[in-house]
């Protein structure tokens, strides 16, 4: 595959989104931050400190009730009042640029916007619906991007300041990374990924530029089988299972050091179907016998920073990651791996894969 | 009844006019770009559900059109409306629209209000 | 007579209307945007349906014009065409003018951009081509995917760039179907132990000899036909390209590998034309082609008297109609001179 490269005919600037620098306003995911608080935790850590722009976030903000939505059980102008609400917040917060950490959220926002452009009467009963609600009147945001867009604008930032490199530390050799981008993030409007919907390009140029190379495999465009209606009822599953099946066989004959993913759902359940598949029947897609960690685009930015993999919250994931930070040469404490900030010992999970 | 060791056969073809089209109707009614279907699976090659279900949007449409619907109501509820195949359709058809109208069909057909 | 007639383009209609105009005792300028003449017949291996090699073709053509009443202008792009008293004026990009009594516009087609089906990998995919770079890998004798294997096995996706909204072209360019076939076959002639697939979505043989030549495609080279639009490309492990289309007939998603994929490329209205309409006032129709006065009786005309359309700037076409069409603009020509005395 030739994504870059002056061989390349394609010429990616059709895809390229504009990306706001500076003062953002921040909206979490329900689902990274209940499972990988670590990895938000390290974004306004990463804008905040590090790159030094404003961010902020309400303490007021809530779910978009995307997962309610594409579960068929809250109506269209519900959400699309709770969407105006959060305009609002930003509205009277002072910002215009919003920053979407979920990517069924950043589906959801831009559906939205996109509605309102082309059905004003939307937009009009909207206002109306949150005036009477609440009070709040709202602004459309002046720039719309998810937080793999933000990571993507400074990835070249981010490597000026590389601690480590994706390069194995014995053999030189670039990691090889998969990279999986959420459905919503540009297969509902191409034109507002990075890359487009078919060969995004948000992921890949992280990994590249991080001195990685990026796999590209036969279903690498296809959906995590996360599916909302199919994951909610317990008997579906293994439709989801079956569809992430799909994927990790097709990825497997490359030998990926890592997943990368820029979707919640996506990142939870490569992460979390390679325990089931293990327990249901001993199969793993990873090398040696082991299963494939499945990072964050925070996460990664944060080891190649040099930030302690426990901080970033790596062993929150049901993957463990020590395959991946040996091979980068990252020093870890064994003993840390589960002691709070303050030292104190957690929990020791029972049953996680590549210990 | 006298049981002479062979059996009536039931006619198979699809018998157009006496089959029930009111879920062609309904739809026609109200996403008319479900009459630019040309058949060509586009949609059913691309789709994530039909990976592993039968689901397959171009033989919902044409049993849809002949009145074959007995397999319709199965077939949509494995629809992710994920929009995939909206994404590749050559003829512009709103398919997750006609997902959704064949479900309130079909609930309507079953409630008599059709 | 002694009038002036500028042809624009010398593709096979424009260098077929020339010489039809000096037939006729015209003095006839051709402006042609190439350093050479013939378009895109210059990159063609052998014609459908009776698989002629188009040097034959080219050779007639370079023929035709190789008269002293014709002048070859290369290398020279046409922008613009305005009518004055009568008369009209032909700006060029070096930002020439030449005059003349009447115009032929031969400005032909494009093919589609097939990185614009994004989902077909045209340009990051080793080993997806197009049909025009299939013919010319027959015409040097060296059908090879890029490692310099010899493919056993290709697969022709139909209707790329044509029937397609998604990226904006409804109509059928024709010409794909019975290209596909007779690439098919030589592919099969060139590699006799290779399998060969077609994926369409209706198979199109209105020509004469074209149903016929995809039946021998079938009895004598085995070629297979899958109904169905190719839904995306992918690349495996060992460098295959797999490829995923519902097999309609069966009902049933597939999944196919192979060693190389042609992409049937359809046709589009010229750059060179589009702007030349815009810039002259010429009307186009919905497809972006030139719009033809009527479409029985005026094919060769279009909304400025005495500017005359011949060939694939008004409507896809194989080289058979385009040559017809090319003789029957001269007819208009010289009809409208006499309309005018």
């Amino acid at each position: 595959m030739k994504l870059e490269g002056e061989e390349n005919k394609i010429k990616w600037a059709d895809y390229q989104k504009e990306i706001a620098d500076d003062h953002f306003f921040y909206v979490r995911s329900c689902i990274r931050q209940s499972l990988y608080p670590g990895s938000e935790q390290f974004f306004l850590n990463l804008l905040g400190n590090i790159l030094k722009k404003d961010i902020y976030e309400n303490p007021s903000h809530t779910t978009c009730t995307g997962i309610g939505y594409h579960g068929d059980v809250v109506p269209f102008s519900t959400i699309q009042t709770v969407v105006a609400r959060h305009y609002a917040l930003m509205k009277e917060s002072g910002y215009k640029n919003i920053a979407i950490s979920c990517v069924t959220s950043f589906g959801i926002y831009t559906e939205i916007l996109e509605t309102w452009k082309h059905f004003p009467e939307e937009l009009e009963k909207t206002r109306e619906y949150l005036f009477k609600a609440t009070g709040r009147e709202f602004d459309i945001p002046e720039n719309v991007s998810h937080t793999s867009d933000i990571i993507y604008k400074f990835k070249d930032e981010i490597a000026s300041m590389a601690k480590y490199r994706l390069v194995d530390k014995e053999t030189g050799e670039p990691l090889k990374g998969v990279e999986h981008i959420g459905c919503h993030y540009a297969k509902i409007f191409p034109k507002y990924g990075v890359g487009g919907a078919e060969f995004p390009q948000v992921l890949s140029g992280m990994i590249t530029t991080w001195g990685g190379e990026v796999v590209d495999y036969p279903e690498r465009r296809h959906c995590c089988g996360f599916g909302f209606r199919q994951y909610l009822v317990q008997a579906n599953r293994g439709y989801s299972l079956s569809n992430s099946i799909t994927k990790f066989e097709s990825m497997k004959p490359y030998k990926p050091d890592f997943i990368l993913t820029n979707c919640p759902g996506c990142n939870m359940f490569m992460d979390k179907w390679q325990y089931t598949v293990k327990e249901m029947n001993g199969n793993t897609y990873g090398q040696d016998g082991n299963a494939i960690p499945v990072l964050t685009y925070e996460e990664l930015a944060g080891l190649v920073l040099g930030v302690d993999p426990w901080d970033l919250g790596l062993q929150f994931h049901a993957v463990q990651s020590e395959p991946l930070l040996d091979k980068m040469g990252i020093e870890y404490s064994k003993e840390d791996k589960y002691k709070t900030i303050d030292g104190r010992q957690m929990g020791v999970p029972a049953k996680i894969l590549n210990v | 009844m006298s049981d002479f060791g062979y059996v009536l056969l039931k006619n198979r073809h699809i018998d157009y006019e006496a089959n029930d089209k009111r879920i062609a109707e309904y739809i026609y009614a109200r996403e008319p770009s479900f009459g630019y279907c040309m058949e060509c699976g586009c949609c059913a090659g691309t789709c994530t559900s039909g990976n592993f279900t039968h689901l397959s949007l171009r033989e919902i449409n044409i049993l849809i059109k002949r009145g074959e619907t007995s397999t319709i109501k199965e077939q949509i509820d494995k629809c992710m409306l994920c929009g995939k195949c909206t994404l590749v359709c050559p003829r512009g058809v709103n398919t997750r629209n006609i997902i959704i109208l064949a479900g309130e069909a079909i609930q309507k057909l079953e409630a008599n209000e059709l | 007579m002694n009038k002036e007639v500028i042809v624009i383009g010398a593709g096979a209609a424009g260098m077929e209307s020339a010489g039809q105009l000096a037939n006729e005792g015209f003095s006839v300028k051709i402006f042609e945007k190439d350093e050479s003449p013939g378009g895109h017949l210059k990159g063609w291996y052998h014609l459908f349906p009776n698989r002629r090699d188009s040097v034959e073709v080219m050779d007639y053509l370079l023929d035709v014009i190789d008269r002293k009443e014709i002048e070859l202008l290369t290398n020279t792009t046409v922008t613009k065409v305005s009518k004055k008293d009568g008369k009209f004026v032909v700006t060029t990009t070096q930002n020439k003018e030449y005059n003349a009594d009447a115009i032929i516009v031969t400005t032909g087609f494009d093919l589609f951009r097939s990185e614009r089906k994004e989902e077909y990998g045209y340009g990051i995919y080793d080993n997806v081509i197009t049909s025009a770079e299939l013919e010319k890998m027959f015409r040097n004798g060296n059908l090879r995917c890029t490692d310099g294997r010899i493919p056993q096995k290709v697969g022709f996706i139909h209707c790329v760039g044509s029937r397609d909204e998604k990226v904006g072209n409804f109509y059928c360019s024709k010409l794909c179907c019975v290209s596909a076939v007779k690439q098919a076959i030589e592919i099969r002639e060139h590699v006799p132990e290779s399998n060969v697939f077609c994926f369409y979505m209706d198979i199109r043989m209105g020509g004469s000899g074209y149903e016929e030549l995809y039946r021998e495609s079938q009895q004598k080279y085995g070629v297979n036909y899958i109904r169905g639009k190719v839904s995306e490309v992918a690349e495996n492990y060992e460098g295959k390209l797999v490829l995923k289309v519902e097999d309609t007939l069966v009902g049933k998603p597939l999944k196919m590998e192979f060693d190389m994929l042609v992409l049937m490329v359809g046709m589009e209205m010229s750059e060179s034309g589009k702007e030349l309409a815009v810039n002259s006032g010429l009307l186009t129709g919905e497809n972006r082609f030139f719009a033809p006065a009527d479409h029985h009786f005026g094919s060769n005309k279009g909304n400025v008297d005495g500017i005359f359309y011949a060939g694939a700037c008004t409507a896809t076409m194989n080289l058979t109609e385009t040559l017809a069409h090319a003789r029957s603009a001269v007819d208009d020509v010289v009809d409208y001179f006499r309309r005018k005395k």
